[in-house]
């Protein structure tokens, strides 16, 4: 291990490119290509540094790695602690994976504010990082809130026709479900006196109290997932955000609510989420079923995958609270795979929406006589959303079901019906805007994948197959901390005594008083 | 009959530095005239930086001067720093407004300084005359200083308003305090509280019951100055009706004092009686905070909506005293500091409003300011993403100590009620980062905005952007002014 602190190098790269683009000065041309290249670079290097840190991850511990750690409100016990496990290292990677490939798309697509724009997207990846490899508390809360402002911005300044509405809705829905996080932080930081999160992790909770936080808790990550019937939020955002601003948001953005329930709901309070885990699949199970509905009767292409995007990550939520090592890996596994996949979706519109300017389905068909290579890459990332053998699609949700079928039947065979809507939907889009007659006038002189989108597109479906084809590195990586997560799960169960069921009308008898 | 001595006056040297001074610049003023405005503008700013440096030079410890009216400890001497910093960032930022919109005239800078050195007396009050005396020096100079331009209806109304309902308001505590000292006999807040201390925790006897009732009375009449609901009527009409300079020293300086006397008096003499007051105060912190979400959002002009965010800030940090800890009270001395460095921020960037030489005050009139005017967007997106309480912005800082000191006394339903107004508060600070930002720009404002408002926009913008960074001195500050309230 060195020293260099590469944890808060990647953290703060972005910051610093950021400020370096505020200096850019210039007419507006000059500013706005020497933005892009700013982001661009920066992003890359922020990539490149990123990588070190699977290089030198120790895939034999479940120790947290890469540790960083300086007081920084030392009177209340909190400090600036950074760290890494197998968990957190691949949601990081994919943010710094991500964030280049959404500055490249938007190179021709955002004309208006281009150092504002790229500023925001560096500041968001700053918080983005940060979210994944914070060890404390605190700094979670600061980095998980903190990028409201940035995706706000966004989403309000460069989205479509409902920007405003959509903008305010975001950011509400999630401030309302993150206040009370702050609350079930501020009780934990009392009861303890700290908010380190390993030391948090050995405290044992009375199951009352496990309750009433896994509820606060619950109350931010279920929005940010967002778990049905706290997603509405979720298509208006997607359809008038900016490509990249989706590509951000389903890619990344709704993973910190799994990775919430992953790093502070499943191992803190182990009993009352053994307690809630019906209500979780009750919900789960809804939103597969539900919203792949939904999505089939969507005319906006950016809405469908907005609503499969709740689908799949409700197959997520499924496979996290199973408490089996297949399940949350699967989970784990799937929440990476639909952030490539999902991502890749918003630029296959984007890329169209670009040319045409319109995202209903209907505009559209007959693609393929025009536009080849464009056809083969949504065919790929299609069959991987769906779940084909061979893609990464499938090695999650198959683990997940593997996972489900050991705790409840019903779940996993309501859960395997959203799959084979989900199938539905995406085949009946591909064929309504792919296949087809090439009938419509406009489209006759559209034009296929240029080299920058290609260029964009290459790394996702490479990822999508070989995460099919050969998960073992990811799962490798992950294996060792899901083990330690389900021991320590385990371990705290025995420490909490009672049962929760019996105490939790006495919780609320009192609370009632 | 006991020999007299002579008071400590180096105890209370600021004061007697300003009182002293601030006559010199009144008879400079008369014989100059109007001209001299700006000169006296700068020689306050002077006198108010030489009293700042003579307050945190002055000894720390516990002491009292003038036979127990006046005290100096950690608690005043960080209140004092933020009204004299609060103080002097209005003057300076008030420059340009005072020149250009007829209210050039010399007794301005000083009635704010007469006004400053009440606030200064009232901190230091250890004694009900104290109080009085020091509230209504600051009262009367802010009664004229909401009337100056006496040739605008509105700043007339402003004036008469406050006045009007500042001396029912004054009535009231003056009535409190004579219940007050004909129950216990004294007026010097150490007695008091020793003979509510005798009188143990019997709190059906009729002593008691009067006692009570004058707490009762001083309690409105301060709710009354910080303009907590149900007494916060005044407050949208006189923060709009206002010049706008005088607007941004109404929300620093006065409220910061009024809240270190609410402090001071309910924690000093009438600590005994924490569990009575301890109601009073969580009502007038949740109508505060509820009244501050809702009533602002319907609001179209800027200061009005201020005026209503400025009741939502103090009760939040009203949460705080309820909790009635040290922790608690730190929490609430944070929450001011900060408070104060976002608002001062805030006027600085509606004086910043100007079209054509007119002040202009409707949230409209922001609308694309992102575009027209970047740097000034981004100070006013930074306050108002601040004042929501979102991080990594000091604001967010300020609501956390709060509400960890509620959470602390297991007063879990305010700090629920906090946090969701809090939210619903979000929804207008981030309607005025829409106007600015996501709305068609409409014509620019005059530039450049002057080299005093920027520096204010700077200095405020960087404090309120990096309070994360380096958060010791005003932390510690705080810690050690609180812990001085808890003997």
């Amino acid at each position: 291990m060195t020293d260099w602190p590469i944890l808060s190098t990647v953290t703060f790269l972005p910051l610093l490119g950021a400020a370096f683009i505020l200096l850019i000065r210039g007419n507006e041309a000059t500013v706005a290509r020497n933005s892009r290249h700013v982001a661009l670079w920066t992003t890359v290097a922020t990539f490149a540094i990123s990588l070190l840190l699977i290089a030198g991850f120790d895939t034999t511990t479940a120790e947290f790695q890469f540790e960083e750690f300086t007081p920084w409100l030392p009177e209340f016990g909190i400090g600036y602690h950074l760290g890494i496990d197998g968990i957190s290292v691949f949601f990081l990677l994919l943010t710094t994976f991500l964030v280049p490939i959404c500055i490249i798309s938007c190179w021709q697509a955002v004309q208006t504010r281009v150092r504002e724009y790229m500023i925001a997207f560096l500041v968001l990846e700053t918080f983005m990082v940060g979210v994944f490899c914070s060890l404390d508390l605190m700094m979670f809360y600061i980095f998980f809130e903190g990028q409201l402002i940035p995706m706000f911005l966004i989403i309000g300044i460069w989205g479509g026709a409902r920007r405003v509405y959509s903008a305010y809705k975001f950011f509400l829905y999630t401030l309302v479900g993150s206040v009370l996080f702050l609350l079930a932080i501020l009780f934990m930081y009392f009861q303890t006196g700290t908010t380190d999160i390993p030391a948090l992790m050995s405290h044992v909770w009375t199951p009352a109290m496990q309750t009433w936080l896994w509820l606060a808790l619950f109350a931010s990550f279920a929005v940010k997932l967002p778990m049905w019937p706290f997603h509405t939020w979720l298509p208006d955002a997607h359809v008038e955000a900016p490509t990249a601003g989706s590509v951000i948001l389903a890619g990344i953005l709704l993973k910190m609510g799994g990775y919430g329930f992953l790093r502070f709901s499943l191992p803190m309070f182990p009993d009352a989420s053994e307690f809630f885990m019906p209500f979780i699949f009750a919900l789960s199970v809804v939103a597969v079923i539900y919203t792949s509905l939904v999505a089939l009767m969507q005319q906006d292409m950016k809405k469908l995958i907005a609503y499969s995007s709740v689908a799949h990550m409700g197959i997520v939520t499924i496979g996290l609270f199973t408490f089996t090592g297949q399940g949350i890996e699967g989970g784990i596994f799937q929440m990476l795979s639909h952030g490539v996949l999902s991502a890749a979706l918003f630029l296959i519109v984007g890329v169209i929406y670009d040319r045409m300017h319109s995202r209903e389905i209907a505009a559209y068909g007959g693609l393929v006589h025009r536009m080849p290579v464009y056809a083969f890459v949504f065919m790929v990332i299609m069959l991987a959303s769906i779940g084909l053998p061979a893609t990464s699609g499938f090695v999650g949700e198959f683990l997940i079901f593997v996972g489900v079928f050991q705790v409840n039947t019903w779940v996993a065979m309501l859960g395997l019906t959203g799959v084979i809507l989900g199938a539905a939907y995406m085949l009946w889009l591909y064929r309504r805007v792919i296949f087809g007659e090439l009938t419509k006038e406009n489209l006759k002189s559209i034009k296929d994948l240029n080299m920058r989108e290609i260029g964009f597109f290459a790394p996702l479906v490479v990822l999508a197959l070989f995460m099919g084809i050969y998960p073992k590195p990811f799962l490798d990586v992950l294996h060792v901390s899901v083990e330690n997560l389900i021991a320590q799960t385990e371990m705290a169960r025995m420490g909490g005594a009672e049962v929760v069921a019996d105490l939790v009308p006495d919780a609320l008898a009192k609370v009632l008083r | 009959m006991a020999e007299f001595t002579a008071p400590d006056y180096l105890t209370a040297l600021p004061e007697i530095f300003l009182a002293a001074i601030s006559l010199i610049f009144l008879m400079i003023g008369v014989f100059a005239g109007n001209r001299s405005t700006k000169l006296l503008t700068w020689l306050c700013v002077a006198a108010m930086s030489a009293a700042f440096i003579m307050v945190l030079a002055g000894s720390h410890s516990y002491s009292t001067t003038f036979f127990g009216m006046f005290v100096s400890d950690s608690f005043s001497i960080f209140m004092k720093c933020l009204v004299l910093i609060g103080a002097a960032v209005t003057l300076i930022m008030g420059m340009g407004f005072v020149k250009r919109e007829n209210m050039n005239r010399f007794e301005f800078p000083v009635l704010i300084l007469f006004a400053t050195l009440g606030m200064l007396l009232m901190i230091s009050a250890n004694d009900l005359i104290a109080l009085y005396v020091g509230l209504e020096l600051q009262s009367l100079s802010l009664y004229i200083v909401a009337a100056f331009r006496r040739e605008s209806l509105r700043s007339s109304e402003a004036g008469l308003k406050y006045f009007v309902l500042g001396a029912l308001s004054s009535g009231l505590l003056l009535y409190g305090c004579s219940m007050v000292y004909g129950f216990t006999g004294f007026t010097g807040f150490d007695e008091i509280a020793a003979a509510i201390g005798h009188g143990g925790g019997d709190t059906h006897s009729a002593t008691a019951i009067g006692i009570l009732i004058g707490l009762v009375f001083i309690t409105a009449a301060l709710a009354f100055k910080v303009s907590a609901v149900p007494f916060h009527m005044w407050t949208p009409d006189v923060y709009e009706g206002a010049p706008t300079p005088v607007t941004a020293f109404f929300a620093a300086a006065p409220k910061i004092a009024a809240m270190a006397l609410l402090l001071r008096v309910l924690l000093g003499p009438f600590h005994e009686l924490l569990v009575q007051w301890d109601q009073i105060i969580v009502f007038i912190s949740i109508a505060s905070m509820a009244l501050g979400a809702f009533a602002a959002i319907g609001q179209s002009n800027i200061k009005r909506l201020i005026a209503y965010s400025s009741i939502g800030h103090i009760g939040y940090a009203l949460v705080g005293l309820a909790a009635g800890t040290p922790e608690g009270v730190r929490g609430v001395l944070i929450y001011l500091a900060i408070y104060m460095v976002m608002s001062l921020g805030t006027f600085a960037c509606i004086l910043a409003m100007r079209r054509r030489g007119q002040m202009v005050e409707k949230i409209e009139d922001l609308a694309g300011l992102s575009k027209s005017n970047p740097p000034v967007a981004l100070a006013l997106a930074i306050f108002m993403f601040s004042m929501a309480g979102i991080p990594p912005m000091a604001g967010f800082f300020g609501k956390l100590y709060v509400f960890l000191a509620a959470i602390e006394e297991g007063m879990y339903g305010l700090a629920i009620i906090g946090v969701l107004t809090s939210a619903v508060g979000a929804y207008y600070y981030i309607r005025i980062v829409k106007v600015m930002y996501f709305d068609k720009p409409v014509e620019s404002f005059d530039k450049p905005i002057g080299m005093e408002l920027s520096s204010v926009l700077v200095g405020t913008g960087v404090v309120t952007l990096f309070f994360f960074a380096y958060p010791t001195p005003v932390l510690e500050g705080a810690q050690a002014a609180a812990a001085l309230l808890f003997p």
